[in-house]
């Protein structure tokens, strides 16, 4: 595993607690894991994702990463509805690994209010919350 | 330091069986056609199935060199923590062979089946005596079975009550099947930390037990090796808020005559006849996973129940309390077979020596490597120690580096990255068969090894160097499964 | 005793590194008040002449000890097991071995297995096998439960009432407990599932049924399949007969989406019932449902071909209470037993036993039909077949299993209280014309 100062983290993004990411284009959220997420789960191998058209409040769990020893769940960071999956992860789940912020996206939402994103953190926050 | 076991020696590569077969060839011979042939409906035929096609010698062959590509007990010392690999005595292969037992038809009628059934009744009851319950089932078929069987008995207590619960208390030194098992009794999992010494406080317990939790999975001896000091004192919480306790008697190799479960206030308690019982562990089973009840919960146990009238045996099914059935017929009776030659080749006073010996070897290599490996908790134990890569971190080197090492060296490694209490675990269980020599063969081959990983960490980081193959590429493995040839 | 190798000297040596004066002072940290106070009320060991002496004792109050001729399957069937297979089973390097953690030295089991998972996906006409399950019972209420956890709103699976009674039984004890409920689908007057009664079916997620059923009937599999599909349910078949798949056509082919089966019949010893070999199937689509080991092809450090556990984020040991199964050692020595049987018989000898099996059953049931016994059923069957018997049958059978050791079918009464006197009969390869022609002339 890196140090933090070695990860990589966008600018462009939110954050939670939880290391997911977030990000709003439009009116369409997409949703992410933290290079930090990433980088502890190690090589992952698969990814679980929901269907087109599921529902979620905001804390759901929506998924989950797989790594060989390892199962982590992901979390929305906000409430909405499943517009589309990155469907390139069930074939390359590398693609999170190599590429979190962009080709390694997760899900994009048709979010139910878009001041919940309020809540996450900007990049200096979550930074400050890694290093506690 | 004495030569090691691990060396070169010539092994050979073998292709699939499929790569082998050849058009035509067969075999087994065929019995005689004596009868008419008659052909069923061609819509009910299927295609004759694409098994290899091969002769006699090429079969033999087959399974000789993949044989050769194992390591078994009986080919070194194999301290896997937490699984009791103990010599598996060869006089039971002999006993459960024996024709009158093989050939048993299930359904052959008590009549005629009354070896097979006194056989069952006197093991329940050597494990009943050495576990301190009244009743013991043979019938799960394997530890995580047994679990199973123990939780579905509190369900159906709680269920007789008049109130089901919902939840279950399980430490953070218990094996996965503990969860598991609740689980599927619908019970959710409260978990609960272990406190500093390594064992359960009575007050964690008590801040989580209500009248809403069934009860509690303990296992004892724990999977840190070390004894539950507490037990008695937490059944009382438990049973003071209408909950049962559940053993895990994974570890019971520790304590056979020191210590009866029964008598501490467990309530159930499943054993595997695989690790305690000298069962072969046949490269993932079968195995066997008794279960004892206190009185309370003898209703509740699965039938068939074998019962004795005067000198007559026979199974029993009318039982209106019972969880059910939990095998298609008695259980892995082969295994019982094994099992109960064990104890009697013991006796009682074998077994209790078993117990000290295998405390003994364990305690042994915890004071003989505590300086060389890092020992999160160093308190007396019991049939097992767990060491961590602490010392080994600033050369990079991991406790699977050394794991893989100790291939090397010819010894099985350890359980590695459990309990996950231990962070990076390297858990040596020795058992009482390993002999002093043995084990200090092992234990100057994790001295060399930790030398290593100081001097030379890359040889550790390409290790095993002997064996078969090397590291495999279990990432490829699980991204781009290929589960069939 | 023989298996404890420690000198008095050795214990010396070893108590001293310890710091401690005796063995009992090694187990100082259990409070004394816990600790037995009276030994082990268990005899002293025994030598190992003792034991042959007492073990065969007990093993010829068994029948089997004498060469009996058995005519009854009903889950558990009489199979000729060719010399290999015994022999190679007991090399030790496979017996003694654990799960296949450390592949580096478990690539022995890791092919075996692999070759297994190869083989039985090729029997049953499915995507994937898992490495074992206990047995049959416990494999169908595994698959019924992936099914009832894969349907949120369904809480019920419908079962053939010609699924094995026990195996029903298993179902009932596991769904039970987890909050679920099995309703049972009637037979028809042919001893056949009845398929009407399954298509007015509701709130279901599954449908299971054995073929060749409990009766001895081929059902019509690819029929469920379609109402299943209908419904929108998953189709599990289940079996407890694996030879019967030599000849019929097999259950991937009707559309199984998952398959429970005994492979006893597959080379392994009746045992007085255990440990058989519970196999377990599904399409690609079940792969990360499926419960239990499974293990892949991958490749060495060196590039070279090389097998592992995989996929294990499903088992317990990592999901924990998530896991698909609680399952951990599963029948993997008997799934080695299967595999070398498979590899013997071939794909010749399969299907050559397999017809031998139907061929003797039509000879037995028309044999015992020429001597007053009825037939019940017009429908297909495989080696096992329902027959009503004359008058005084119940007493010549239990005479003929006392006197010549010939098990002259099972009374179905117990299980099917309106089969009053009908007998479900099994023919193997292991009986003869003349065995068949005997047990007709003693049953006259």
């Amino acid at each position: 595993m890196k140090e933090i100062s070695d990860l990589n983290f966008s600018e462009n993004v939110k954050y939670t607690k939880d290391h997911e990411w977030a990000k709003l284009n439009k009116d369409i959220v997409t949703i992410g894991l933290s290079d930090y997420a990433q980088d502890q789960l190690g090589e992952i191998v698969f990814v679980e994702l929901p269907e087109v058209g599921d529902i979620f409040t905001k804390g759901d769990e929506f998924g989950s990463v797989e790594s060989v020893k390892a199962v982590s769940e992901v979390y929305l960071p906000i409430s909405g509805e499943v517009v589309e999956i990155n469907g390139a992860l069930e074939d390359n789940p590398e693609l999170v690994n190599e590429d979190c912020y962009e080709g390694g996206w997760l899900i994009r939402l048709k979010p139910d209010n878009l001041l919940e994103l309020d809540d996450l953190m900007d990049k200096a926050a979550y930074l400050d919350m890694l290093k506690g | 330091m004495n030569k090691q076991p691990g060396t070169r020696g010539l092994i050979f590569n073998e292709p699939q069986l499929w790569d082998k077969s050849r058009k035509g060839r067969c075999a087994v011979s065929l019995p005689r056609a004596d009868v008419k042939r008659c052909q069923l409906d061609a819509s009910l035929v299927g295609e004759s199935p694409e098994l290899p096609q091969l002769s006699e010698l090429d079969v033999v062959r087959h399974y000789t060199r993949l044989s050769q590509w194992n390591f078994g007990v009986d080919s070194g010392m194999y301290p896997l923590g937490s699984c009791t690999m103990k010599y598996n005595p060869k006089t039971n292969e002999v006993q459960a062979a024996r024709q009158g037992f093989a050939s048993a038809h299930p359904l052959a009628g008590d009549e005629f089946s009354q070896g097979a059934l006194k056989l069952m009744y006197d093991l329940e009851h050597l494990l009943g005596e050495i576990t301190g319950f009244p009743a013991v089932t043979l019938q799960p078929a394997a530890g995580a079975h047994g679990e199973l069987a123990g939780m579905l008995i509190i369900h159906a207590y709680h269920a007789k009550k008049g109130k089901q619960r919902t939840k279950i208390i399980i430490p953070d030194t218990a094996h996965g099947t503990n969860p598991a098992s609740a689980s599927l009794c619908g019970y959710e999992s409260i978990n609960i930390k272990s406190g500093e010494k390594g064992i359960l406080e009575p007050a964690t317990v008590a801040a989580v037990m209500d009248e809403d939790t069934a009860g509690i999975m303990i296992t004892n001896p724990n999977t840190l090796g070390l004894f539950e000091e507490n037990i008695k004192e937490i059944c009382e919480i438990v049973h003071a808020k209408g909950g049962l306790v559940y053993g895990d008697g994974a570890n019971m190799n520790a304590i056979m005559g020191i210590v009866k479960p029964g008598h501490l206030g467990i309530d159930v308690l499943h054993l595997n006849l695989h690790k305690t019982f000298s069962t072969p562990h046949g490269g993932g089973g079968p195995g066997s996973g008794p279960v004892g009840v206190s009185k309370e919960l003898i209703p509740f146990l699965p039938v068939p129940r074998i019962e004795k009238d005067l000198t007559r045996y026979r199974f029993v099914t009318e039982c209106p309390d019972t969880i059910g059935r939990m095998h298609t017929f008695y259980g892995h009776f082969g295994i019982m077979v094994r099992a109960y030659a064990y104890i009697l080749s013991m006796g009682g006073k074998g077994l209790h020596r078993a117990s000290q010996l295998a405390v003994l070897n364990a305690n042994y290599i915890k004071e003989s490597l505590k300086d060389t490996l890092n020992l999160p908790y160093d308190r007396p134990c019991m049939h097992e120690c767990v060491f961590n890569d602490k010392h080994q971190q600033v050369f990079h080197v991991t406790t699977m580096d050394m794991a893989k090492r100790l291939l090397d060296y010819g010894f099985h490694p350890p359980t590695v990255y459990f309990p996950l209490v231990v962070d990076a675990a390297f858990m040596v269980e020795p058992t009482e068969t390993e002999s002093k020599e043995n084990i200090d063969q092992f234990i100057d081959a994790v001295k060399a090894i930790v030398q290593e990983a100081q001097e030379t960490p890359e040889l550790l980081k390409k290790a095993p160097l002997l064996t078969k193959v090397t590291r495999l590429d279990e990432v490829g493995a699980a991204r781009k499964p290929c589960l069939r040839g | 005793m023989r298996y404890l190798p420690h000198t008095k000297e050795d214990i010396d040596e070893m108590l001293a590194k310890t710091g401690l004066a005796s063995l009992d002072e090694l187990f100082k940290t259990i409070p004394d008040a816990l600790k037995t106070k009276a030994p082990l009320n268990i005899p002293e060991g025994l030598s190992e002449w003792d034991l042959n002496e007492h073990m065969e004792s007990l093993a010829s109050t068994n029948i089997a000890c004498k060469n009996y001729k058995c005519f009854i399957g009903a889950g558990s069937y009489d199979h000729y097991i060719p010399s290999i297979v015994p022999y190679l089973i007991s090399r030790s390097e496979f017996a003694t071995a654990y799960t296949p953690y450390q592949p580096e030295v478990s690539q022995g089991t890791l092919q075996g297995i692999y070759e297994f998972q190869t083989m039985i996906t090729e029997l049953l006409g499915m995507d994937i096998a898992t490495a074992s399950h206990y047995d049959c019972g416990t494999a169908l209420a595994e698959c019924a439960l992936i099914a009832l956890r894969k349907d949120r709103n369904a809480s019920k699976i419908a079962v053939s009432s010609l699924v094995h009674p026990h195996h029903r039984q298993i179902m009932e004890t596991y769904l039970h407990a987890a909050g679920y409920e099995m309703i049972q689908i009637p037979r028809t007057r042919e001893g056949l599932t009845d398929l009407a009664a399954l298509g007015a079916m509701e709130g279901i997620a599954g449908v299971a049924i054995q073929s060749p059923n409990f009766l001895g009937n081929i059902e019509d599999l690819s029929a469920f399949k379609a109402i299943a599909d209908t419904q929108k349910i998953l189709f599990i078949a289940s079996f407890t007969e694996s030879l019967a798949y030599g000849l019929l056509k097999n259950p991937g082919s009707c559309g199984a989406d998952l398959v429970a089966g005994e492979g006893q019949s597959l080379g392994i010893a009746k045992g007085f019932g255990g440990p058989g070999l519970g196999l377990l199937a599904g399409t690609q689509k079940m792969m990360r449902n499926l419960p239990g080991r499974l293990i892949g092809k991958t490749k060495d450090a060196n590039g070279d071909d090389g097998y592992v556990l995989t996929l294990a984020t499903r088992e317990q040991h990592i999901r924990r209470e998530k896991a698909s199964s609680n399952i951990c050692s599963n029948n993997g020595l008997n799934a080695m037993t299967a595999a070398i049987y498979l590899a013997t018989v071939g794909k010749i000898g399969i299907r050559e036993i397999a017809q031998q099996n139907h061929d003797k059953a039509v000879y037995l049931k028309t044999a015992l039909e020429m001597v007053g016994f009825e037939s019940v059923f017009d429908s297909p069957f495989f080696n096992e077949f329902v027959l009503k018997a004359p008058k005084g049958f119940a007493r010549k059978r239990a005479d003929l299993i006392s006197n010549q050791c010939i098990f002259a079918g099972m009374d179905l009464e117990p299980y099917y209280p309106e089969l009053k006197d009908h007998y479900l009969f099994c023919a193997t390869e292991t009986v003869s014309k003349k065995d068949m022609d005997q047990l007709a002339k003693e049953v006259q």
